[in-house]
Formats: structure tokens, C-alpha cells, sequence
């Protein structure tokens, strides 16, 4: 098994850790934002959503794990790539411009991540970590939504996260080696609208809960 | 028809050789050609400035034709200056407006130590080439080549990589300081092609964990180095990198 730690600790190996594991956070954004639009239904579609999801049980414990399994290698192996890049350049430029390749979501990507990370830890303490039996999830919901500073703190946890896919979502193809002129325009085309869709789609959410329903 | 002239600010980076640390110094380029490339007029103001008796600005070059990859140099913050697909011996001073303050900088990379002014030390590049980035058996003369088939298009494909000058600017540009467009382009052209292929496994291991060793930073797919080669090597040369690399390590 030696070979496949040291496969993955090459410079281009610890990129494959980041994209698989991304390709997994992208797929359970998709999931949850389909779920979640139940929210939209009003109380009783979305409490019977939740319920239905839960009556998995094994399954949701499965990927539970799996996914805490995957934010503990997306974040540590981002972790060590932005302390080894910056390493890389210990003198930097006094005039830099950027050449066009960069976009807003390639050069935050470190800090979207933290950002994500922190809202995670929130978000799973809002609604995972508590007890919910005094009040229906859709209360907990309501309620959060009733204060304006969770407010602003979603929808910039929703901003970062789009931020953050812009880039990441093209990103993975590439680096699993799948970049061809031919469709290389489609798929960053889908992640950008893949990121709206996530921007759009979580963030009217609190819009919803208070001025419409 | 005269030629037009401008006169120029320029703000050069000056490092002693074997000096920890340099400055920027401000220089006046007075009634420059707008003929000139970017070399030509450092060497008028390298011409006052001996005439003054202080030390010219070192710089590296060598043909002056865009193909050596030799010079190079970071103007107003981009490798090899705002054109596209142009070396510093290639950029011509008609880009540039008359009265502009112009920033000129070293490569900047851990890999890469300041040698004198705006030379800096390359051989990282070297090592990276000596790390794998050959075929080891004579693969003989022009017709020897020409008897394996070898479909145009993967022929073409090969050679788009093999452009490659070695210039750094790939990595001067990169925010992560990172030589995968050189690599890429490396294991692109030998592993496209049916000589480079018995080696392409081991080629690309012993490569990318060169990279790394020399003080080079990994790829975040930020595209700069794309943006900024001078012979317009795409990042598919990478993305053909991890391939090899994932069937080199899996398969």
C-alpha cells in the first residue's frame, strides 16, 4: 500500500485528492439543493422531505461518514497546497497583473474554502447537532431566518460557495485530465451555471421564508 | 518617414551578484525608436549608464528572434511584458506610450534565485529535463524517424508541446510558482509519440517528484502560465501530465 500514499503525495496526486473529493461536495450540493427545494413546498412538503431522508437510516450514516471522510482530505490537502504554493514564491512581485487566466473564484479559493469550512460548522450545529424534537426542522428553519445576521451570514457562506464551484467545478475535469478544446467551453460553461444554479437556488431560500411564505 | 521616439520611466530591479537583497532604482529611457524591442532599449539606457561609469542592468538574452528563451522578465507585473505570445526580445516599444513608467522584475520563485539584476538562475529547469525529459536510445536520423507512422495529428499535437523554450515563464507567472506547463509540455511531446512512449511511465514519475524537490509549487489550474507563454502552450499539455501520471501511478 506504500505506493498509494506516496502516488497521491506527488504535487499532481494531492491535486487528484482535491478534485475527486470536490467532485463528491459537488454532487451532495446537487443533492441537498434538490431536497431542499421541497422548501419551497411549504411546511409539509419539506417536513416530509426530512422525514422521508431520515427513514434511510443506514444509508444516511454511510454518507455521513463519507462525506466527513472527504472534508477531512479536501481541507487538510488544501491546507498543505496553499502553505507549500505560497513556500513557492517567497519573494514576491512588487507589480503583478493578472494575464487573463485568473478568475475571482481561482484566486480565493483558499479563503471561499475557509469560509465554507466555518459555515459548515454553523450550519451542522443549526440543524445536525441539536435536539429536534421540540420543534418541527421547518420551525428551526423559519426561525433562523427571522434573524437578520444568520441572514447575512448564509448568504455569504451561498456567495462563497458559488464562488468557490466557479472555479473548482472546471477545475476538477482538468485535472482528472480531461481537457480537450473541444469540450473543455462546455464544461466550464456548466460550471458556471452550476454555480448560479447553487447561488441561486440556496440563497432565495431565506428571500422565500421571509417575504413569501 | 522619421521614426517616432518616446522617452520612458523605468523602474528597475538592481541585485548585486551574490547579494541577498536588491532594490528598484529609477532610470530615464530618453528618445527611445518605437522600432526598438524591449532589449534594444535597455541597452541604450545600459549604454548611458557606462558612459556614467555606474554598473549596467544585467540581463539575459541571446537571439533576439523569440526562439532561444533566454530573455525574459517581469514588465509592469506580466512575463515578457502585455503582448501576447511575444518574448521580451520580441516586444516592441510601440506598445508602450510615450511618458509610461515602466516596472521591471526578475522571475520570482523559489526555484529561481536572482543571479544579478534581472538574471535569474534556470537550471532548475535543467535538472527537471535531466530528471527524465529525453528517450534514452538513439533514435537515429531523419529517415530512421520517418519509418514508424505517425498520424499527423498526433504529430501536430506533439509538436505544439515541443515549441516549448524553456524560457520560465510559465512559472514566473503562475501564483503558485509552479513548472507544470513546462513539465506538461516535456512529457506531452515524448509521450505522444511512439519513441517517447517505453519511457513515458517512468518519465513522468521521476518528473513531477523532481518538481517538487527543486522548490517548484503545485497546480491550481489558475491558467496563467497559458495566458502568458510566449509560444502559446495550452494547459491540455497539463491536463495530458495527469494523465500520464494517474496511468503511470494506477494502471
Amino acid at each position: 500500500m506504500n505506493w498509494f500514499f506516496e502516488a497521491f503525495s506527488t504535487a499532481i496526486g494531492k491535486k487528484l485528492l482535491m478534485a475527486v473529493t470536490g467532485l463528491g461536495f459537488c454532487l451532495f450540493l446537487l443533492i441537498h439543493l434538490i431536497g431542499n427545494l421541497t422548501v419551497y413546498g411549504g411546511p409539509g412538503v419539506f417536513i416530509s422531505y426530512v422525514t422521508h431522508l431520515h427513514a434511510l437510516g443506514p444509508l444516511i450514516a454511510v454518507a455521513e461518514y463519507g462525506l466527513l471522510f472527504f472534508a477531512v482530505i479536501h481541507v487538510s490537502t488544501g491546507l498543505l497546497l496553499f502553505i507549500q504554493n505560497r513556500r513557492a514564491r517567497p519573494i514576491g512581485y512588487a507589480v503583478k497583473r493578472n494575464a487573463g487566466g485568473r478568475t475571482i473564484g481561482s484566486a480565493t479559493m483558499p479563503y471561499t474554502g475557509l469560509i465554507i469550512l466555518c459555515f459548515i460548522v454553523i450550519h451542522l450545529l443549526n440543524f445536525k447537532l441539536i435536539d429536534q424534537t421540540p420543534q418541527t426542522v421547518f420551525n428551526t428553519l423559519t426561525n433562523l431566518f427571522s434573524v437578520l445576521s444568520y441572514i447575512l451570514v448564509y448568504t455569504a457562506a451561498v456567495i462563497a460557495v458559488a464562488i468557490h464551484v466557479r472555479h473548482g467545478f472546471w477545475s476538477l475535469f482538468q485535472t482528472l485530465g480531461v481537457n480537450h478544446p473541444k469540450y473543455m467551453p462546455f464544461i466550464q460553461g456548466m460550471g458556471i451555471m452550476f454555480s448560479l444554479l447553487i447561488a441561486g437556488g440556496f440563497g432565495f431560500i431565506p428571500v422565500y421564508i421571509g417575504f413569501i411564505a | 518617414m522619421t521614426a517616432k521616439t518616446i522617452s520612458l520611466t523605468l523602474k528597475v530591479w538592481r541585485q548585486g551578484r551574490g547579494e541577498k537583497k536588491g532594490c528598484f532604482k529609477t532610470y530615464a529611457a530618453r528618445n527611445i525608436s518605437t522600432d526598438m524591442s524591449f532589449l534594444e532599449m535597455l541597452d541604450v539606457v545600459n549604454e548611458e549608464l557606462t558612459k556614467k561609469g555606474e554598473e549596467p542592468i544585467a540581463f539575459d538574452h541571446d537571439c533576439r528572434e523569440g526562439i532561444c528563451g533566454m530573455c525574459g522578465a517581469m514588465v509592469n507585473g506580466r512575463a515578457h511584458g502585455h503582448q501576447k505570445e511575444t518574448t521580451l526580445c520580441q516586444l516592441h516599444m510601440r506598445h508602450f506610450s510615450d511618458g509610461e513608467t515602466i516596472v521591471v522584475e526578475p522571475w520570482r520563485a523559489r526555484a529561481f534565485k536572482v543571479v544579478k539584476d534581472l538574471v535569474v538562475d534556470r537550471s532548475p529547469l535543467d535538472q527537471l529535463i535531466q530528471a527524465g525529459g529525453y528517450i534514452s536510445v538513439n533514435t537515429g536520423g531523419a529517415p530512421d524517424g520517418n519509418a514508424i507512422p505517425i498520424p499527423k495529428k498526433t504529430a501536430e499535437a506533439a509538436f505544439e508541446a515541443a515549441v516549448c523554450i524553456g524560457c520560465g515563464a510559465c512559472v514566473a507567472a503562475c501564483p503558485n510558482a509552479s513548472a507544470m506547463l513546462f513539465v506538461g509540455a516535456k512529457v506531452s511531446h515524448l509521450a505522444l509519440l511512439p519513441q517517447g512512449r517505453p519511457e513515458a511511465a517512468r518519465r513522468v514519475q521521476t518528473m513531477i517528484r523532481r518538481m517538487t524537490e527543486l522548490g517548484f509549487g503545485n497546480c491550481s489550474n489558475e491558467a496563467e502560465c497559458e495566458a502568458e507563454c510566449p509560444k502559446g502552450i495550452s494547459i491540455v499539455a497539463i491536463a495530458r501530465l495527469n494523465r500520464e501520471l494517474m496511468k503511470a501511478e494506477f494502471l
